[in-house]
């Protein structure tokens, strides 16, 4: 670089200030924005206006949130009980069994004098720890399976023909069968369930893959020099995200369905970890006295508006994800 | 057809194959304790050793396996341990299998005629008040684990109509509430598919040309627009039985039927490994045969689906 060539640069640089001077931001108009024909297209916010657009998805999206926020705080607040510690009276230091439902103990206790309110977080916490557990292995996995069964051709056929195998086995058999081969522990639970629950996932992305693989838009991206990663990013990716987040959305309900049927059948978590499962059990051997229904019936409440709202969140979710249904 | 038929069957034979034998390996994994039931204690050391040897446990895996399935073919599953002990499996089983098959079959009807009408009616009133009292009633069967409805169910229903809670066989009341609770998930399912479908089918291209050509509503609906929505429908028979086989290990055992599914639950408390094992399976041939049905029943439907591949 010459003399004069340094020189220039400095001198522009000085004069920088005052170029900043002479140019001013314009404002960014959609209107005018449109006329040149630039879409402001951004398939975050679409998704999101479309979501939100649904009034039940929103009110039950706060609901969500706030009971979840609730759930995993619950034992830090003030006045709260343990969820495992029996209740005795004060004086006669005898269990407080079978209590209804009063200032005390808001749910009432249960059979050997626990705090069921506590017991009923406790619990939520437990089960849904397990179905996210659950729902992010079905996601990882499925999608990994499902990427390489449609994208590597030559890994077609026999990941074709494992799928057809394990698919001809009823889901329930399975895991009655590991659950009972095994000790009844968390683990146990999240393998058994783990064990299956991807290839409905994996089935699911390796249609997708192969019908977007050969898309003409991807073609004319290839052929415009796009990156691959630009490709998996921009074209494949959206429509995998609702996927994704549907799986793991109803991944809560059946997961919790699951833990309830294994807990019935006698091969749920060990009896002393609180779970939705076994609390809806241990109603349940109650329900001959109408009067100490209530252990069955908060349980149950509970698990019902858990169920049913991931379930509508993630329907409407993959709708409002899908880029058809943008404007 | 015949060609994928018999491809289909061996598939279906292979993976009861391979059922088998991975049931077979999993089952020897439990602790010997498990073979003695209740006598476990009363022996000593020598004993139990005897009679594991005398039941062909001491010899090597391969051989056990083939031994089993001698046995297989023979019809013989073992004996009970602990739920009716000495008792051959297939001759306890074999009582229940009425039960299970009538209570089976008859919720798949009720699913598969009430789910459909309830569809067509939805897909009639597109979002108008039934169609969004049939979403309403969808939603809250595929969300809600059928474990905790089938229990409100038994509570207040039978509360209300003034029903014994349990099953009686002599008592045809008792009879009803298990049959219609079975139903409600496949119900569901059939109904969101046909709706799913019909109105699918209701935005195409010759749906609109009918209408141009003057044909009624109506006729639209059933010569067209249901044949075409109904092809796809057969692809979920298979699932509606594999679900029913879910539905009935738990209705069974909630109502005290003498069926299998109620028999299972028993002996899975009672930890009696060979009866688990012999029911384990027979689940498992009832799931492989009903996708093999419903395979089979679809190729038949539908030309479309290219058989050779």
């Amino acid at each position: 670089m010459g003399k004069g060539a340094v020189n220039k640069l400095r001198n522009s640089i000085e004069n920088s200030i005052k170029e900043d001077e002479l140019f001013e931001f314009a404002e960014f108009d959609e209107e005018e924005a449109k006329r040149g024909g630039y879409s402001n297209y951004s398939y975050w916010r679409s998704t999101w206006k479309v979501f939100i657009s649904n009034r039940l998805a929103a009110f039950l999206l706060i609901l969500m949130a706030v009971l979840l926020l609730f759930t995993f705080i619950q034992p830090y607040l003030p006045n709260q009980k343990s969820p495992t510690k029996i209740h005795n009276h004060p004086e006669t230091n005898l269990p407080l069994k079978n209590l209804r439902p009063n200032e005390e103990f808001w749910f009432g206790t249960n059979s050997i004098g626990q705090d069921l309110w506590a017991r009923v977080w406790s619990g939520t916490r437990t089960s849904l720890m397990i179905a996210i557990i659950v729902g992010l292995w079905e996601a990882i996995v499925g999608i990994t399976i499902g990427a390489l069964w449609g994208y590597v051709r030559w890994l077609d056929r026999p990941i074709t023909e494992i799928y057809n195998i394990i698919n001809n086995i009823p889901k329930t058999i399975i895991l009655i069968l590991m659950t009972y081969i095994m000790k009844p522990s968390m683990f146990t639970m999240i393998f058994a369930i783990c064990l299956t629950s991807w290839i409905d996932m994996a089935r699911f992305v390796r249609n997708l893959t192969i019908i977007i693989r050969d898309r003409e838009y991807n073609l004319a991206s290839k052929c415009l020099g796009t990156p691959t990663r630009r490709i998996i990013t921009k074209n494949l990716l959206p429509y995998l995200v609702s996927v994704i987040m549907l799986t793991i959305a109803l991944s809560i309900p059946s997961t919790i369905g699951y833990e309830v049927f294994l807990t019935y059948i006698g091969l749920g978590l060990p009896v002393k970890t609180p779970s939705l499962g076994n609390l809806v059990n241990e109603g349940r051997l109650l329900i001959l006295n109408p009067s100490q229904r209530y252990q069955l019936i908060f349980p149950s409440i509970v698990v019902s508006v858990i169920t049913i709202s991931f379930y509508i969140l993630g329907n409407v979710f993959s709708d409002a994800a899908d880029p058809k249904n943008h404007v | 057809m015949l060609k994928y038929s018999i491809k289909r069957l061996f598939q279906s034979l292979l993976t009861l194959f391979i059922i088998v034998t991975v049931v077979f390996l999993l089952m020897r994994l439990l602790p010997e304790e498990g073979y003695f039931g209740d006598a476990y204690e009363k022996l000593d050391e020598a004993q139990r050793e005897a009679i594991l040897t005398s039941m062909g446990l001491r010899d090597p895996i391969h051989i056990q396996l083939i031994n089993f399935y001698k046995n297989l073919l023979k019809g013989d599953l073992g004996e009970s341990i602990t739920f009716r002990p000495r008792v051959p499996v297939m001759e306890i089983i074999k009582d229940k299998v009425p039960y299970s098959l009538y209570f089976g079959l008859a919720s798949i009807a009720i699913s598969l005629i009430v789910g459909i009408s309830l569809g067509i009616a939805m897909a009639r009133n597109k979002s108008k008040f039934w169609d969004k009292l049939g979403t309403g009633y969808i939603v809250f069967v595929r969300a809600v684990p059928a474990a905790v409805y089938f229990l409100f169910i038994q509570i207040y229903i039978t509360d209300i109509f003034k029903l014994p809670m349990l099953f009686k066989i002599d008592d045809p009341k008792t009879w009803i509430l298990p049959t219609i609770s079975m139903s409600l998930g496949g119900i569901a399912s059939y109904a969101m598919w046909i709706r799913r479908y019909m109105v699918d089918e209701l935005n195409k291209d010759y749906v609109k040309l009918a209408r141009a050509k003057g044909l009624d509503s109506k006729k639209i609906m059933v010569r067209h627009v249901f044949r075409n929505a109904f092809v796809p429908m057969a692809q979920y028979l298979p699932a509606t039985i594999l679900f029913t086989i879910s539905g009935s290990i738990y209705i069974e055992s909630l109502y005290s039927i003498p069926g299998m599914g109620g028999l299972l639950v028993e002996v899975i408390k009672r930890q009696d490994n060979t009866l688990v094992q012999a029911l384990v399976l027979i689940y498992s041939s009832i799931g492989i045969v009903g996708l093999f049905l419903g395979d089979i029943l679809m190729a038949l439907f539908d030309p479309r689906i290219k058989l050779e591949r």
